[in-house]
């Protein structure tokens, strides 16, 4: 088949105005059972009320076909390219934006882009330079991945990036996680997930961290010395006593995810990046020839 | 730990009764409100065109449909971070005479004294539980302020509206005060031994 006869365009803007608003509505199966097994664990009377309210609003969001948040986020997209994918990544992006801003206008979902000095609004939650995307190319490959995470704005603004030094070491890094977490306290609507970027260079790290929370809950780092980080922060944090929405509990986070970089010998660069109990992802896989197949769980 | 249930808008006593962690469901009216409409009332000195007496604030910009002149319906509403606006719990209280404020996350410790001072307490909604908040708000009645959308003054019928915690009560009582310092201390302890 010709790459003429194929709208690839249209097929990727489809794709993300489905893909935003199916994202905000039905919440993966992992971070579900998550959410239970959380609820079943809870010792606090406080937390326990939090999580069975939880749990009852993901499922009046099924049935009301609702958002599971009003927080509609900032449109993060995350593509990854196949070299032989026939729609290049500048018109790829065009076409985020447009789905973006269908789906904002046809649903229509609340717009939250603004000017950052200005503070108006700047169109059906595009703007410039929004929505965001990260690229990654591989090689061998004709089709696209699209993973769309809108990312609300009490979990974002608890981000915390700390360049320690290598005399710091894992520790360091520990105890940063640690110290942001507690700090942010009920804040980023705990118990969620979260993503730490170690390694890399300042703004690296945090778009590592950024990739961690997007991570489906269950997986592990395949680096056995990064895994066993997560592991341990994992049951540090919830040691912690923040509890569900802050209000106190053994729940703090569902899970801790590490991405890593290699990174320069005299530097140790940590990034946290908090991901709310209501983890909102979903994938779009397009193919070449333009068929797009959902994906709630990748 | 008590549940209650009131309506509002509510009397000092009726906020006065109200401990830290008790379970609170609500009726009546509640008023949405958020940044820049704080800012406008505050910071460019217009008083708001609702009566906020005995008022419980809800923090939220809703998802709206516009369905006349000046009337909207229902989507999805929510609630947002209280912290950022922390700075107007005292005027909110001592000009207007708001009794409640509803947000997620809390407020930081400078809310404590002057809602004890002006019997106001911080109720505390589960973020994000964004549909089944919807569904407990029965009608957008009034919205002022239109210009400054979705950040405008919005007056809710609620039924049912909750469960909420008492997060701060008029008493001097915080649990985000007490939940801090219960994990800053077990904090010390983790870091002594890792």
């Amino acid at each position: 088949m010709s790459v003429v006869d194929v709208d690839l365009a249209g097929a990727v803007e489809g794709a993300a105005a489905h893909l935003y608003v199916w994202s905000l509505k039905d919440i993966p199966q992992d971070l579900r059972d998550a959410l239970a097994d959380a609820s079943e664990r809870e010792t606090s009377v406080t937390g326990r009320r939090v999580l069975s309210t939880i749990l009852r609003n993901v499922e009046v969001a099924d049935t009301e076909r609702n958002l599971v948040c009003q927080d509609t986020g900032i449109a993060v997209y995350t593509c990854r390219v196949g070299e032989r994918f026939p729609l290049h990544p500048a018109r790829i992006y065009e076409a985020l934006k447009a789905g973006t801003e269908r789906a904002t206008l046809e649903h229509p979902l609340r717009s939250n882009a603004v000017h950052t000095i200005t503070r108006e609004n700047t169109g059906p939650n595009t703007g410039h330079r929004l929505p965001i995307v990260h690229w990654e190319f591989v090689p061998d490959w004709d089709g696209l991945d699209v993973k769309c995470v809108p990312k609300g704005s009490g979990s974002e603004n608890m981000s915390f990036l700390k360049m320690c030094v290598p005399a710091d070491g894992v520790r360091g890094i520990k105890q940063f996680v640690l110290e942001s977490i507690v700090g942010a306290g009920g804040k980023p609507c705990p118990p969620g997930i979260v993503g730490v970027g170690i390694g890399g260079s300042a703004d690296y790290a945090m778009y590592l961290a950024k990739e961690a929370i997007a991570r489906p809950i269950g997986t592990r780092n395949p680096d056995r010395h990064v895994a066993q980080l997560e592991d341990e922060l994992f049951e540090l944090l919830n040691e912690t006593g923040i509890g569900p929405m802050g209000l106190g509990g053994d729940v703090t986070v569902l899970q801790c995810h590490v991405e890593h970089a290699d990174t320069h010998m005299t530097l140790n660069p940590v990034a946290v990046n908090y991901q709310c109990w209501a983890a909102r992802r979903a994938t779009a896989h397009v193919s070449a020839s333009g068929d797009v197949e959902y994906d709630r769980e990748a | 730990m008590a549940s209650h249930r009131i309506t509002f808008p509510a009397s000092e006593a009726d906020i006065r009764e109200l401990r830290a962690g008790d379970e609170v469901v609500v009726d009546g009216h509640i008023v949405g409100i958020r940044d820049r409409t704080q800012i406008r009332i505050f910071d460019q000195g217009v008083p708001p065109p609702l009566d906020l007496s005995g008022a419980l604030l809800l923090h939220t910009a809703p998802n709206v449909r516009k369905v006349g002149e000046g009337r909207y319906e229902k989507i999805c509403i929510g609630t947002t971070t209280s912290a950022r606006m922390v700075r107007f719990t005292e005027p909110l209280g001592a000009q207007y005479g708001v009794r409640a404020i509803c947000g997620k996350g809390g407020l930081p410790d400078e809310a404590i004294e002057p809602m004890r001072r002006l019997g106001m307490v911080y109720l505390a909604i589960v973020g994000g539980a964004a549909a089944l908040e919807t569904t407990q708000i029965e009608e957008i009645e009034e919205v002022a302020w239109e210009e400054l959308m979705p950040e405008c003054l919005w007056k809710f019928r609620v039924r049912d509206f909750g469960p909420l915690t008492v997060g701060i009560d008029s008493h001097g009582s915080s649990l985000y005060h007490d939940v801090q310092e219960q994990a800053q201390e077990r904090l010390k302890e983790i870091l002594a031994r890792i």
